[in-house]
């Protein structure tokens, strides 16, 4: 039987690289929000801040450890798979991957240690330092990544010359068109995520009466960032979209689910999108919508898949849908966000075993969201890597088998599935256990500075706890 | 024009040799491990490393990107030809480092499963590594700047040599690390295993110094055609593994270690100049394989920066945790 290495690496590296991501989207979101509470226990020096701040440095210490894992497979798949792609690219690719690592690197050297084993060891001041520097670090760390990856959405401020990439301004190709759009979107989504994330903690624990000053703390403020960062982000990802509708409209095209080009595009809120037969099955829309928010016009013309070849068009189906669940997750947010803050307006917050309880169940949904979101624009930049120069064709590594490929793609499966299995079954143990009750020491050190797991103590089971 | 590719050239050779001599002794002590004669030793060779380990992994990221950034042919031309090598080598440098974690957070009657894993990952990540040095010697089959071979032309029986080579090799770096790092019964058995793993090495060194003119006629008329300088290097070679087994008889700790960082520096620089100035052998210089030099500049400037900064912090982690590991100290 033959496989397809093109199928099968696209398929890796969305499997691979949708696991990685969901832990630096996190880790973002998380670092600022433990930068915030060592400023807010720095100044009011009260218990309850360091308390939450130990123990969410907890978890972000096993998920920035699950990321790094993760990323070390990132830093070989452009060569495994993607040879001809990095290798036509490496001029500009090159370097702003490798900044990205340098700035990891230099965050972990730097700041990460004393971020987690310094608390009782350097000067209150010194250590939120650290903390700020940690939180400034992983933005910077997004910052090449998302510029790399808008520079493959938007090329720019280089030449072709025999086919290979030559920068001639690291500005313009650095701040691509969509690059500023695209950053401002996931620096929101971290924070959304971040944010969903504490809070849904906070209201389990207030569910059971744990931590319950704490958790409360960590409630409130919480619902005020959401319910201004969640209406924020529609803002933001509407200029995205006018970002995209400028440069890939093909992508916009299949997100709206547009065959024809028309005036008056209505907005589709469910349909079958049949791309053998160039249409769309059980449509349910609100008219003219779409060309509404796409143009600010009613009757403004927004151009459907026909404009381009069939082997010119992203897989309509996958782009469309995942857009539903981002920008529906995205709805619910904003409701949740809203519903909470005029709760807490109202001081009753913690009357409300409803919200305590949607707030717990929100969990996983903002990680939906991010993939979603990841799903419509990676896909929606089909077929090109580069775009509009070069195919995932041309960029696939020549030499490449798809029983290779095939062999790699069960083997990150399997491997994904027993470390990530351990690393989520240990973070809920973290959280289960929950804070103690008394503001604790810090773990035993021994340094162990680059070792960000090892910052989490929690024993993997009771014979573990009764043993050390 | 600016050129700085030798400049890069020293960079990343130095940031591969420090990952091969940082990682290498962390790799050997997962070699050693199931050896070990109780599991109370475990603990104390897992703590000689466990402050260590994964800042020593770092090298390897920072030399994947600086590849692809200064180097791009090397990184688009290896990846490709040892596909499923890397793979192999990614999962076991995973699996080891999973298992160095939960293994000190698992009851001490659970700590089966991670041992195995910590011992497999090692030796699986250790051999595809050699496989890589063996591959280089071998040289790839190129056409036009990409990689057109088969997928197993990593995995030939000159590459498998070398792959032993490698775990004998780096296991001797985990057993000199561990006389450094341990005393008493525990340094003993270090001892017994450092006798051991260098006469492999030894062995495993004479025959892939005599099959390389074999495998490869470059390597044959660099060596043979003329008596050169390069002579130095094996010479160099014997010699320290001579002292380096009279050291492991006398009582002192730290020269077999720092001895067996020199034998492996004479075999890096060996192999580099057996090929040199070919870098994806047989055909590509590194001039051929440099990026262009504005982006050769470009990713400096950052790298100049941090590099002495990495460096700094490395000496000052490997200072703060010198001296001996002893049972019960360290973790819980």
């Amino acid at each position: 039987m033959e496989f397809d290495p093109l199928l099968l690496s696209r398929i890796q590296f969305a499997f691979v690289v949708s696991f990685h991501a969901i832990f630096p989207v996190f880790t973002i979101g998380l670092a600022t929000y433990i930068a915030l509470l060592e400023a807010i226990s720095y100044r009011t020096r009260d218990p309850h801040w360091a308390r939450l701040s130990q123990f969410w440095i907890k978890i972000f210490a096993v998920v920035f450890g699950m990321g790094v894992v993760s990323g070390l497979v990132m830093a070989f798949q452009f060569g495994t798979n993607w040879s001809e792609f990095s290798y036509r690219s490496a001029n500009f690719l090159g370097p702003v991957l490798a900044y990205e690592v340098v700035t990891a690197f230099f965050l972990e050297a730097a700041f990460l240690g004393v971020l987690l084993f310094g608390r009782n060891k350097v000067p209150p001041g010194v250590h939120l330092f650290a903390a700020v520097m940690v939180a400034v670090g992983t933005f910077i760390s997004s910052f090449w990544i998302l510029s790399a990856n808008s520079w493959m959405h938007t090329p720019a401020g280089f030449e072709l010359r025999d086919g290979m990439v030559h920068v001639t301004s690291w500005l313009e190709a650095i701040f691509n068109p969509s690059f500023p759009y695209r950053f401002a979107h996931m620096a929101v989504a971290s924070l959304l995520t971040g944010g969903f994330v504490v809070a849904g903690v906070s209201a389990w624990y207030l569910l059971r009466g744990h931590a319950v000053t704490a958790s409360r703390r960590a409630l409130k403020m919480t619902l005020v960032m959401l319910a201004i960062a969640a209406p924020a982000q529609l803002v933001i990802g509407d200029f995205h979209g006018l970002n995209t509708l400028e440069h890939q409209p093909a992508k916009v095209a299949a997100m709206e689910g547009a065959w024809e080009t028309q005036e008056g595009l209505p907005l589709l809120l469910f349909a079958i999108p049949d791309s053998a037969n160039e249409t769309n099955h059980f449509e349910i829309g609100i008219p003219k919508l779409a060309s509404l928010i796409l143009t600010h016009e009613l009757d403004g013309e927004v151009l459907g898949l026909e404009e381009w070849s069939a082997d010119e068009r992203p897989p309509v189906g996958i782009v469309f849908w995942s857009f539903r669940v981002m920008v529906g997750i995205g709805m619910v947010m904003i409701g949740v966000a809203l519903w909470g803050a005029w709760l807490l307006y109202r001081g009753r917050v913690l009357d409300s075993p409803r919200l305590l309880r949607t707030l717990t169940l929100m969990i996983p949904l903002p990680f939906v969201a991010v993939l979603a979101g990841w799903f419509v624009t990676e896909v929606g930049r089909q077929p090109y890597l580069l775009y509009g120069l070069i195919t995932v064709q041309d960029g696939l590594t020549p030499s490449l088998t798809g029983g290779m490929a095939l062999f790699t793609l069960i083997g990150y499966i399997a491997v994904y599935a027993v470390v990530f299995t351990a690393g989520i079954y240990y973070l809920t143990l973290i959280v289960r256990k929950g804070m103690p009750d008394e503001p604790e020491g810090v773990p035993d050190t021994q340094g162990r500075p680059k070792r960000p797991l090892s910052a989490a103590d929690t024993p993997l089971d009771e014979a573990a706890e009764q043993a050390s | 024009m600016y050129d700085f590719t030798i400049l890069w050239v020293l960079i990343i050779g130095f940031g591969v040799l420090m990952y091969v001599l940082t990682d290498g002794f962390d790799l050997g002590v997962g070699i050693l491990f199931p050896f070990a004669r109780s599991e109370e030793d475990r603990d104390i060779m897992m703590n000689t490393v466990a402050p260590v380990w994964d800042g020593n992994e770092t090298w390897l990221v920072l030399g994947g990107a600086g590849l692809l950034a200064a180097f791009p042919l090397v990184y688009t031309v290896f990846l490709p030809a040892l596909y499923i090598g890397v793979f192999l080598m990614l999962a076991g440098l995973i699996f080891r480092g999973v298992a160095f974690e939960f293994r000190f957070k698992s009851a001490p009657d659970r700590r089966g499963p991670w041992n195995v894993a910590f011992f497999g990952g090692s030796l699986v990540a250790t051999f595809a590594q050699g496989a890589v040095v063996g591959t280089f010697v071998q040289g790839f089959a190129t056409e036009d700047f990409r990689f057109v071979g088969g997928p197993f032309d990593w995995l030939t029986p000159f590459t498998v040599m070398t792959g032993l080579g490698m775990v004998a090799g780096y296991g001797l770096l985990g057993a000199t690390w561990l006389l450094l790092k341990t005393d008493g019964e525990t340094q003993q058995w270090a001892r017994r295993w450092a006798y051991g793993l260098l006469a492999a090495l030894m062995v495993f060194f004479v025959i892939v110094s005599l099959w390389t003119p074999l495998v490869d006629d470059y390597v044959r008329s660099r060596w043979f055609d003329n008596l050169t300088w390069l002579w130095v290097l094996p010479v160099g070679t014997v010699l320290v593994a001579a002292g380096l087994w009279r050291s492991l008889g006398r009582d002192n700790d730290a020269l077999p270690f720092i001895s067996t960082i020199a034998l492996f520096a004479f075999f890096y620089g060996g192999l580099l100049f057996s090929k040199w100035p070919y870098v994806v052998p047989p055909s590509y210089t590194f001039q051929d394989a440099a990026s262009a030099p504005e982006s050769q500049l470009f990713l400096l400037i950052g790298l100049l920066f941090v590099v002495p900064f990495v460096l700094m912090y490395t000496a000052w982690t490997y200072y703060v945790f010198r001296g001996k590991v002893r049972a019960g100290a360290g973790y819980h």
